[in-house]
């Protein structure tokens, strides 16, 4: 395999891990965020600044990259989520410019606008398809379970949520906390991936990136999310060649989707081979339904 | 004599300048079914917002079984083990029916995160239990048969069966039904309130509910609130509210009484 592809499919994996972070605030649980850049910018510099000043194992770093992201979210989530909207979506905004901009100022610890060079390049192929795969696992099956089913009763009908006696607020921090982790992590896996990272890679460009895949693919469903990163990576890299257009493409085909399929890509079904057998037996029963008409 | 299910202690609610609930008290014991009935815009939903902590209390208490629940929070209300209905439905419309009496029913079988991310220790046995507690309960309420349909696709009277059908998975010693009657037929109502009597009684259930359909009110209700502008104006067993003069007036009119 070329060292192109393989790049490809490592960031796919990456983007992949972050997209089910984001899914699973946005999508199941209903919270905008535009500011989650920052928390990949978190994860980013911890794995930088750890493994280079302080000589750490990468593996660690990565985790406390995850960690150290989880807990600014959860502390941005406490005061925030309490409210109910899009408080938490304004907010986020602020949030995710303001940790660019202490890393821009952070001196000669974060190394300011110039970017943290040299950074080890850990994330090969299997590191980073293992992680993403566990970490997509781990997703799937937390929202196939009592927490899934809470998350989405907080999406739905936030009072109706409280009257089942959930605490609507509580979970939605940790909705936020753990997106956060993951995000902090992909973020961690970005910078060994690219051995480099400056501030303007996690700016406000990005968590909208973020955000867009997710509705993109469907709000409510993981494999869209994943689908809507794999289209969004590999149109920005098919394009390459004429890249002065690659905007322009990438912008269109966000419309044309947006347009045709409001839901995303896949609404909030999950790609499942009952998914899929369902849609060929409903085109099938359109087709003989118009069989029917013809006719009478 | 035990302790009351539900006391309320001269409540008051306002809004902004309007006086919605005035120093409303009553007492339901153990066991009733009783019926709350007045005029719309009376009050009566904002009791059930007051007593499930929807809504702040201005003024006066709230008991549960002895106990002051006026400070606490919505979900700390519904864990005591209150219950209650909505007057416009609040399913959760894309999940399934199955799903949303899972919801509820899950408060029973709880189990930590990492068994949930990983489905290894209770995940298994708990999800299978919450399963089957919830299909017991469709086949209670009749809609077992479509339990793999999405909520919102439901005919309305269905719509609300599912939604006494979670309230009960909550497994409540208190349930509020806030006009479970609203926009159904004279049929669908005779179903209604079989089933309304026949959960109170299987599930030892004491049961307030608000209606406009005197009728049903009439049949299964034992003790009836009535009030009007935010204030009790009479209580009582059914036949007794029936020909109250203060009740005549809310209903039909000061005019009508005086021709």
């Amino acid at each position: 395999m070329s060292g192109y592809v393989e790049g490809i499919i490592i960031l796919l994996c990456v983007n992949g891990i972050a997209a089910l972070g984001v899914c699973l605030l946005t999508g199941f649980t209903g919270i905008f965020s535009l500011g989650h850049a920052g928390y990949m910018a978190i994860g980013a510099y911890t794995t930088a600044i750890m493994t280079l000043r302080y000589g750490i194992h990468w593996l660690p770093a990565v985790l406390a990259g995850g960690l150290i992201a989880m807990t600014v979210s959860y502390l941005i989530g406490v005061p925030t989520l309490k409210l109910m909207g899009d408080y938490y979506a304004i907010a986020s905004i602020g949030l995710g410019e303001a940790i660019r901009l202490v890393l821009e100022n952070g001196g000669n610890f974060t190394r300011g606008a110039r970017g943290y060079p040299g950074i080890e390049n850990f994330t090969t192929l299997p590191i980073a398809g293992g992680f993403f795969l566990v970490m997509a696992v781990l997703m799937f099956f937390l929202v196939r379970s009592n927490f899934g089913r809470a998350f989405k009763a907080c999406r739905d009908d936030y009072i109706a949520a409280s009257l089942l006696g959930f605490n609507t607020a509580r979970y939605r921090v940790f909705s936020l906390a753990i997106s956060g982790f993951y995000c902090g992590v992909a973020g961690a896996l970005m910078a060994g991936f690219l051995t480099f990272i400056q501030p303007v890679m996690f700016d406000s460009g990005k968590s909208t990136e973020l955000v867009a895949v997710v509705v993109f693919g469907g709000l409510g469903s993981l494999s869209g999310s994943l689908l809507g990163t794999m289209v969004l990576t590999l149109v920005t890299e098919l394009f390459r060649p004429i890249s002065q257009y690659r905007m322009l493409i990438y912008g269109i085909i966000l419309v044309i989707i947006m347009v045709a399929r409001p839901e995303g890509i896949m609404g909030q079904h999950e790609l499942s081979p009952r998914y899929i057998k369902s849609l060929f037996s409903r085109k099938h029963r359109t087709a003989k339904a118009t069989e029917g008409g013809s006719g009478l | 004599m035990s302790e009351p299910v539900l006391k309320l202690d001269r409540t008051d609610k306002y809004f902004g300048g309007v006086h919605a609930v005035q120093e409303m008290s009553f007492t339901l014991e153990k066991g009733e079914l009783a019926g709350l009935i007045g005029p719309n815009g009376a009050g009566k939903t904002t009791i059930f917002n007051l007593i499930t902590g929807v809504y702040d209390v201005d003024g006066g208490k709230i008991l549960f079984e002895g106990e002051d629940i006026t400070p606490y929070k919505t979900y700390e209300v519904i864990r005591k083990g209150i219950a209650r209905t909505f007057q416009n439905l609040r399913l959760f419309p894309r999940s399934t029916v199955l799903e949303n009496v899972m919801t509820a029913c899950q408060q029973h079988h709880k189990y930590g995160f990492f068994e949930a991310a990983t489905h290894l220790g209770r995940w298994g046995s708990f999800e299978r239990e919450t399963r089957k507690q919830s299909m017991e309960l469709l086949e209670r309420v009749g809609l077992s048969h479509l339990a793999e349909q999405a909520a919102g696709t439901l005919p309305y009277g269905y719509q609300r069966r599912l939604e006494i059908a979670r309230a009960l998975s909550l497994q409540p010693r208190l349930l509020l039904l806030d006009e479970p009657a609203a926009g159904m037929n004279p049929d669908e109502v005779n179903d209604l309130n079989g089933l309304i009597k026949g959960i109170h009684r299987d599930f030892e259930l004491t049961v307030l509910v608000i209606e406009h359909h005197m009728d049903l009110v009439m049949e299964i209700c034992s003790h009836v609130i009535c009030m009007n502008f935010g204030a009790k104006i009479a209580e009582g067993d059914p036949e007794h509210v029936q020909n109250h003069p203060e009740i005549l007036k809310a209903y039909l009119g000061e005019e009508v009484l005086e021709a």
